[in-house]
């Protein structure tokens, strides 16, 4: 087994003594493509801001391409769910996006490079012809990609995604599913989401968060599985997908 | 409006033309921090730093009388007492986890209040209203001199600092994230808001520089979709209030400061009316 691009052992976080994560331990190997599933306040998004290091684990440790995270945020690109931002804030999308080529050494502009590497990233996720809009008159799905390519602008070797499906309408969801799956192929693609629909189509394995973790490959999913990470029945639609390699069983509920 | 510009020419009275190039000047440093203060949403704390400079400028006046201190200038005291007060109000709120504003307005206040007791401690007489609400007859040459250093020395940080400052005001984590030290950024802006500040105490004084620093990006904010379309669009507006403030308010010996800042509002509501006339009608 090669080293692991992002590794938890044993994670455990509290916030004023209260267990938002316990004993979390898992691994994302290169080129893999992993989704983290779970009810609201589950923990999620505290996962990612662990991995990125905003968030210091209360036990355990975490490594981010071999190193501690703060020290790997260099190459990692990360996606917010939330972007407290004013929306007549006077910047262009070109702007947003080139803020992926931030370092922190240089007192100046961005360079001729970092340009072409950002519009390289906006045209990957097809917005480069909206480079000179004004970021606040975007559509929520249009606001997403850019962000999305923001984080790819960063050149990361690890992407960090949560809740890439919020705010977007069906149409666009499965573009991203398509998106998300070419990226999977270069790079190690973390994404958190509530969409169980989009994770079955796009990953090799499902974290599944609720305080506890659990992991499981995508074709073990099962009503009870979910069920049990939700709390409660749920009302499940069968989604047409794509077959993995292996086949799958046909008790696959959602 | 004919004896303005008469005066303006007139080689014998100086402290028109002074006023009007330190107000000139001042405007390109207005322009770009204003328009980064606005983004941010901190006029609050320039606010408070405003205010605090009334401390200094007092401070500089008692212990220049009392211990003679001669190069303890009004203007220096400035200088350090919105320095300070910067950094003390940056770091209060880049490490207070709660109550931010309570502790803002106890040094606003008190910031105000020292001033004032040091100025009625000072012998002979202070008047109290030219440092609050400004006074253009005492511009001197050596003001002018400052202005000019300061000014410069601000919007050459402000233009540097660009690209880092539009994401730490945007996205302050992400801009983190990418290895940005954005505590330093977040106080080099607030120390650049606080000599911004002191560059126009002469001109519109302490109660009322706010106004210039908010109401011009205001404006231009309504107008613009990049944050550096906005920067130039505040400075020349800038540029108009001040100088058809000291126009207008010359003839008619009206306080000049208040007379600036009337214009940037009345110039606000306006746009902010047109903007709804043109909502309703479409």
């Amino acid at each position: 087994m090669t080293n692991p691009i992002l590794n938890f052992d044993n994670v455990t976080f509290a916030i004023d003594g209260i267990e938002v994560l316990s004993d979390v331990s898992f691994s994302a190997q290169s080129h893999e493509s992993i989704c983290v599933v779970g009810p609201n306040g589950g923990g999620k998004s505290t996962l990612l801001k662990l991995a990125l290091g905003l968030l210091e684990p209360s036990r355990g440790t975490i490594t981010v391409l071999g190193t501690d995270p703060i020290k790997a945020r260099r190459k990692v690109g990360y996606m917010p769910q939330y972007l407290q931002y004013d929306q007549r804030f006077p910047v262009s999308v070109l702007d947003v996006a080139l803020m992926g080529r931030l370092s922190s050494h240089r007192f100046g502009f961005y360079s001729k490079q970092d340009k072409v590497i950002t519009m390289q990233a906006l045209d990957e996720m097809g917005v480069a012809n909206l480079a000179k809009r004004h970021f606040g008159a975007l559509s929520g799905g249009q606001r997403q990609r850019v962000l999305i390519a923001r984080a790819l602008a960063c050149e990361p070797e690890l992407l960090l995604l949560d809740e890439p499906t919020a705010n977007v309408d069906p149409s666009v969801e499965n573009q991203f599913v398509e998106i998300l799956h070419q990226l999977a192929a270069k790079i190690t693609v973390v994404t958190v989401t509530h969409d169980l629909g989009f994770v079955s189509q796009l990953v090799d394995r499902v974290i599944c968060v609720n305080r506890f973790v659990k992991i499981h490959p995508t074709s073990e999913i099962t009503g009870e599985i979910i069920q049990d990470i939700y709390g409660g029945d749920l009302k499940m639609v069968r989604h047409d997908h794509c077959c993995s390699e292996q086949g799958h069983a046909h008790d696959r509920l959602f | 409006m004919t004896d303005f510009f008469n005066t303006l020419l007139d080689p014998s009275i100086s402290f028109l033309r002074y006023a009007l190039i330190a107000g000139l000047l001042a405007s390109v440093a207005f322009g770009i921090i204003g328009s980064y203060v606005v983004v941010k949403r901190i006029t609050y704390i320039a606010g408070a730093i405003a205010h605090c400079v009334l401390g200094g400028i007092g401070a500089a006046l008692f212990f220049s009388q009392h211990y003679g201190l001669s190069w303890l200038t009004p203007m220096t005291g400035a200088v350090l007492a919105a320095l300070a007060a910067a950094l003390v109000i940056g770091l209060v709120s880049i490490h207070a986890q709660e109550r931010e504003d309570s502790v803002i307005s106890a040094l606003w206040v008190s910031g105000m209040a020292a001033g004032i007791m040091f100025m009625a401690k000072t012998p002979g007489y202070i008047d109290p209203m030219s440092y609050l609400f400004g006074n253009i007859l005492m511009i001197s040459r050596q003001d002018l001199w400052t202005i000019v250093a300061l000014d410069s020395c601000v919007v050459t940080l402000g233009i540097l600092s660009y690209s880092k400052m539009l994401a730490v005001c945007f996205d302050e984590e992400f801009a983190r994230l990418r290895g940005v030290h954005t505590k330093f950024y977040y106080l080099l802006l607030l120390c650049l808001t606080a000599l911004t500040i002191v560059l126009m105490i002469r001109i519109v004084g302490i109660v009322l520089v706010i106004a210039l620093f908010s109401l011009p990006a205001a404006v231009a904010g309504h107008f613009s979709s990049r944050l550096w379309q906005m920067m130039a669009i505040s400075t020349l507006l800038s540029m108009f209030y001040v100088t058809t403030g000291l126009a207008v308010s010359y003839g008619p010996n009206l306080p000049s400061g208040a007379t600036i800042v009337m214009i940037a509002g009345l110039s606000y509501l306006l746009v902010m009316a047109a903007k709804m006339l043109r909502r309703n009608h479409n």
